[in-house]
Parts: C-alpha cells; structure tokens; sequence
C-alpha cells in the first residue's frame, strides 16, 4: 500500500471553502488523472474521475462520493482595517478567538490573518464579559494598514483555516478540513489499490462540492452520473475528550460501517461481509434519519439510488485540529477497492430486501 | 547608536519561537547568555534563573540604570495523564480560556506536538455552543501514543511571522523586550553603568524582578516590556474610548498602572527626549495592568522607576501582532534616553 499521508497532508494545506472549491479540486485533478481513464469537472464543479470496468457493453457503474468543500468564513464588512465575517458552512465559533487565517482578498493575494476577540470594553454591555462571542462580534487583523486592507479586501472575500498539518504520535494527522479531505484520501487509496485488480463496474470518483452548506455536489453528480451504486465516505465521531457517548468510536482501530435510513441495507450487509472475510476490523455505527452526510442526497437521486456510508472516526469534528488515524484512512480505501473488485454485472438485480 | 534590521528581526524570531513558561525560562535563557556573554562585563544567572549582566561606563558620577525585561511566557503545565496521548492541564500566567480550543501546541522539552480539544458542537445543544469551555473541560491531545510528563510545560505552536508593517507571533510579550534590552546591551552608552535584568516569573507576580532589584541596588530602572492596545473598533461604530495604546504610534511610556505609579521625573525625561530626537512615543492610557515596575520600584529603599512598552494586540494569545516601526522607535527612544541620564536626573524631585 503506498504512503497517503504526503498527498492528504497537500490538499489540507490548500483551501477549498463551499462554492470556491478549486484550490483543492487541481490537486486532487492532478493525483486522480494517473489512476482513472478520464477526469472531468461537473456544472458546479465536482470533480468526476472515471474508471472503467472490464464488463461488455453497457457496463453498471458506482459512485463513491468524498466531498472536497470545506467549512470557513467570509468577509462581511471592512471596518478600520479590521474585516468583519459570517460562517460559511457550521463553524465552531468557540475555535476561533486566535485561530490563524488566510484571506483570500480579492485583489487575487492571499493574506495571512489572525482572528481577534475584541476585549469586553468594546462590546455591548448585554453581552456577560468572559463569555463566548458569537462570529458577528468577532474580527479580522491581518496586520496591514488600514488603507492596504481597503484596497485589497472587499465583502464577500472568503477566509480559510490556515494553520499547517500536524503529525502525531500513532500515526495521527490532525489538522484543519480532514472533515472531509479524509475521504479524498481514502478514494485515492481505492483507485491506487484498483490499479492492480480487475473490476466489471466502472467506477465514478467524485469529489463533491458544497456538501458542507447544501449537498449540492452529490445531488447533481448523481444525478448526472446515476450510478446503479452510490457509497459516500466521511467522518463520524471518535471516543475522545467530550465525546464518549454512544456516537463516539474508538480512533485508529478501525472504521465504521454506517445503518439507518440513508443506507440500503442490502448493500450495507454486503460491506460488513466483505470486511469480515478481509479481516478489516470496523464497527457498527448506527444514524436515526439523515446521516448529514452525502449518501443523504444521493438516496433520493432521480428514482433512488441503493446507497452505503463508509467512515472513519474523527476527533474534533469543525476545528481546525480536527484528528484522524492513517491507518483507518487506508481501511476505508482498502474495502472500498475490494468492494468495486467483488462486483458482478448482475449485483443490482440480486439485491434483496428481505 | 543601535542599529536595526534584519540581524534584529531574527534575533526576535528566534526569541519568540522557543517556549519558556514562566518558572521553566531556560530556552530563552540559552539565547540571552549567547547573546550577551562577548559584551558584558560580568553574568550570572542567579537562584531564581533571572540573567543578570553588568556592563560598567567610564568616568566618575556614573549612574547604576537597571535595565529590565522578562525572559518568561504564559502557558500550560500537563497535571494529570487521561491515558491514550491525553492530558489534562493548567494555566500558567493569565490565559482567556476561550482562546484555547482548537489550538495547536508543543509540549516538554522534546517539543512534542498537540492540539487542544473539547467536545464537538454536533454533540451540543444549542446553548452550549456559545458556552465558554472552562480549562478542566479542555484536553492537550499528543496522539494515541503521545507521551509527555506531568509538569511539562507548554505553549501555543504559532511559528513568528512578519506581514507588511507587523509582526504577528505567540510571546512577543515580552520577547520583543528581551531583544530590545539584548540590543542596549550591546551598545550600551559609557556615561552609565547598565544592570540588565533577564527576569523570570513576572507572568506569576513579578517574582524574578524583586530579587533582580536586591542584587543590583540600582539608583533607578526602566522596565522594557509589551502592553496590549485594545485598539480596535468598538461595536456599532461606536468610538473606541477604551484603547489602551494604539499601534503605530510608538513606543508607550507608562504614567499609572495597576500596581505602580511610575516616577514622573522619568515619565518626563523619556518624553523630552522622544520630543529632541523626534522620537515617536505615546502615553499608555492610565488603568490597570502592569510590569516589573512593581516589583522594582518597591524594592530596598525604594528605586526610581518607570516602564516603557511595544504595544501588541491580542496579549497572551496565540497570535500577538505588533508594528516593527513601533519595537525599532522603543529601542531607539531607550537608547536615547540612556546616553542622556546623568546623576541629577534623579538627584531631586
């Protein structure tokens, strides 16, 4: 299995806010055209790496579905040098007091930032001194004059997490945006492992656009695409400081295979087999209604798409520490792949329900 | 005449990147006696860790100027092992707990990289997301087999920066003093005999400045350190009446803070001589706060006092900024001031 960490580190590295999503989109581009046939980009911008199958004429094909968007903040007033901002996406705002920046002005520069609390003297006094601010009272500084910061920045100018990768013992990456750059990862496994198997189905890579604000991406590459199989992959919560609760899941031990309503449960069934046989530990994760997630858009896709959520535990969800293990990242790359190989052109039609 | 340039700003970059909690001061500590041992005249580092170098002038009727600056940061101190590469901390010095969720951290003397988290808000309801999350709800994760020790300290893993006019970096508070009395040092003016005081602990009430005071015995000091500026927009376009410094506008000159009311002989002095040289200088907003001042100036029989700051935004969070024009005029003014100071400055009042 070839190291993944170089290339997930790289697409934290780069921005990718909902709807501005093509910093990120390149460098995926780039990893993907070498292990799919062609790469397209859809009419929002999700990007669609095609892998055709070894199967006779018209083949069946399955979407994997990893969105590539990620959750920031844009300027919404330029005040005495300071900006001013709203959240894009669910921002924690209880991460952001001295949190670090970049502004993507639109003077086409990137300006690094840091975020400030103003001191309670500067605030209304209904709000409780000491207590968390929401994202309206909060400001920009980028340590430009003011007279730099008004020809430069404008409202509507997206702000991003800044802050570099970080490796942890046990072969832990936390940084901002793996929710959901973690998944890309995992796909790309799955192409890489796909290079030296044979599979029937095409194979639909999709990067997603927008999942964070409207699941945009997946509801119209499903569209486009109607795979006869759609797999989304993503985050769930792992065991952790605040977070032991029945939704939480032990980190680096394995990853989740995910049951509720969003999820065909014949297909599930089929992931939880596959994963027994190759000896891939996961766990049973388990959602009441919508999973928040892109197999929730993608179900109701024209007449329905039989769909399967894959994840893997994360630390920290909407920080910008968020943490992952490599290893479970190379789990789900790894099932993913065997899955696709294990397809026979008549899957769809033994799908069972009871 | 000192001078300033890129030799400074690394000499600060390198200041600000270690990590010396207040009562563990020994990486700064390394770089002052590196710094300082070719020009002065006699070092030592005494029990507390405070560096304390003499450099004697020429000539009779010299006055002792104790120069000051502390050595020391805010930070963490790991208390208890959770097990799995998470641990429980403690403040060290005056940390606002709201700026520490989702920050990145080096911890021990390895440096050992961390995060700071908490529960994530999908698991909250709704009036938890706006509540402060207090320090024993906080967790420093070193990854599932990161090791670190009970009493290793720690702070913010920022890397300094410069950006246009500023700096923006963890600890300028009070690096950016330390590289200031570094710089005097080394050009220090014969008409006075300088007693520069690296100090520790002022974070934790001024400690290393008391003791630094009692070994000196100066006839007066300056403590050089950074204040914050609360200089930024107040809400509703309402004008800001609770600045404390502004950036940009030059080194501050204490008048009254918390704990000391500065001596107005040299109050005065250091604004005629910022006025002489076309120095800018402004007056820090009388209010609460404080420097080593406290310590020095209550010291024996009492010594003659007064602070001088670089102002910086966001004091004692991850990210600091200041403007280097306003360090480049502190040390300039300093410098001025100390080839400017004969015995009768403080001869009466």
């Amino acid at each position: 299995m070839t190291d993944i960490l170089p290339f997930l580190k790289s697409i934290i590295s780069v921005s990718g806010v909902s709807g501005h999503e093509t910093p990120v989109a390149k460098l995926i581009a780039e990893k993907w055209r070498p292990l799919v046939d062609e790469v397209t980009t859809s009419r929002v911008g999700s990007l669609h790496g095609l892998k055709k199958g070894t199967g006779n004429g018209k083949r069946p094909s399955i979407m994997i579905a990893t969105h590539m968007d990620a959750i920031g903040m844009m300027v919404s007033k330029v005040e005495d040098g300071f900006l001013h901002i709203t959240n894009v996406g669910g921002i924690d705002v209880r991460v952001l007091p001295g949190a670090q920046v970049t502004v993507h002005a639109n003077s086409g520069e990137e300006l690094p930032g840091v975020i400030a609390m103003p001191s309670a003297k500067l605030l209304p006094e209904s709000l409780t001194a000491g207590e968390v601010l929401d994202i309206n009272y909060l400001l920009v500084d980028t340590g430009l004059t003011s007279r730099e910061v008004e020809k430069k920045v404008r409202v509507g100018d997206l702000v991003s997490f800044a802050n570099e990768p970080m490796e942890l013992a046990g072969e832990i990456i936390s940084g901002h945006t793996l929710d959901n750059r973690a998944s890309v990862a995992a796909l790309t496994v799955c192409l890489e492992e796909l290079q030296g198997k044979s599979h029937v189905w095409d194979v639909w890579a999709v990067a997603t656009v927008q999942e964070e604000t409207s699941y945009l991406g997946a509801y119209t590459s499903a569209y486009d695409l109607r795979p006869q199989i759609a797999i989304a992959v993503d985050g769930t919560f792992a065991k952790g400081p605040g977070a032991n609760g029945w939704q939480a899941h032990n980190m680096g031990k394995g990853i989740g295979l995910c049951m509720g309503p969003n999820m065909h449960p014949f297909v599930h069934k089929k992931l939880t087999e596959l994963s027994d046989k190759l000896e891939i530990p996961w766990f049973l994760d388990v959602t009441t209604a919508a999973s928040g997630t892109d197999a929730y858009p993608m179900q109701v896709t024209v007449e329905g798409i039989p769909t399967a959520l894959v994840e893997y535990p994360l630390r920290y969800m909407h920080t910008p520490v968020e943490m992952v293990s490599v290893k479970d990242i190379q789990r789900a790359g790894r099932l993913l792949a065997e899955f696709i190989a294990s397809l026979e052109a008549d899957f769809v039609e033994k799908i069972i329900w009871e | 005449m000192p001078t300033f340039g890129n030799a400074q700003l690394k000499l600060l970059e390198k200041l600000c990147n270690v990590i010396a909690v207040s009562g563990d001061e020994g990486e700064v500590r390394k770089i002052v006696l590196e710094e300082i041992k070719p020009y002065a005249d006699e070092v030592k580092v005494d029990a507390l860790g405070n560096v304390l170098a003499t450099k004697s002038g020429r000539g009779a009727k010299r006055t002792r100027v104790m120069l000051d600056a502390h050595m020391d940061e805010v930070g963490f101190m790991i208390v208890a092992d959770d097990g799995e590469g998470v641990y429980r901390f403690e403040t060290v010095g005056g940390i606002d707990a709201r700026h520490l969720l989702g920050k990145q951290v080096y911890v021990g003397k390895e440096r050992t990289p961390g995060v700071i988290g908490g529960k994530p808000i999908h698991l909250m309801d709704s009036g938890e997301r706006l509540r402060k999350v207090p320090v024993d709800g906080l967790r420093i994760d070193l990854g599932l087999t990161g090791k670190a020790k009970v009493g290793d300290r720690g702070s913010f893993a920022t890397k300094f920066r410069r950006v246009g006019p500023s700096i923006l970096s963890k600890s300028i508070d009070d690096r950016i003093g330390v590289a200031t009395l570094i710089e005097l040092l080394k050009h220090a003016p014969t008409n006075v005999d300088v007693c520069a005081a690296f100090t520790v602990q002022e974070e934790i009430g001024l400690r290393g400045a008391k003791v630094a005071a009692q070994y000196f015995n100066p006839d007066m000091a300056i403590a050089i350190d950074s204040t914050p500026a609360n200089d930024l927009p107040s809400h509703e376009g309402n004008e800001n009446i609770a600045y404390n410094t502004k950036l940009g506008l030059g080194p501050a000159i204490y008048i009254a803070d918390g704990s000391t009311l500065h001596d107005p002989r040299l109050v005065r002095f250091l604004s005629e001589v910022g006025d002489a040289e076309n120095i800018p200088y402004q007056f820090r907003q009388p209010g609460g706060g404080g420097t080593d001042s406290g310590a020095i100036q209550k010291a024996l029989a009492g010594i003659p006092t007064v602070s001088v700051s670089v102002p910086h935004r966001y004091t004692h969070s991850p990210v600091s900024i200041s403007r280097v024009d306003d360090w480049k005029d502190t040390l300039n003014l300093l410098h001025a001031s100390l080839k400017r100071i004969t015995p009768a400055l403080i001869a009466a009042r």
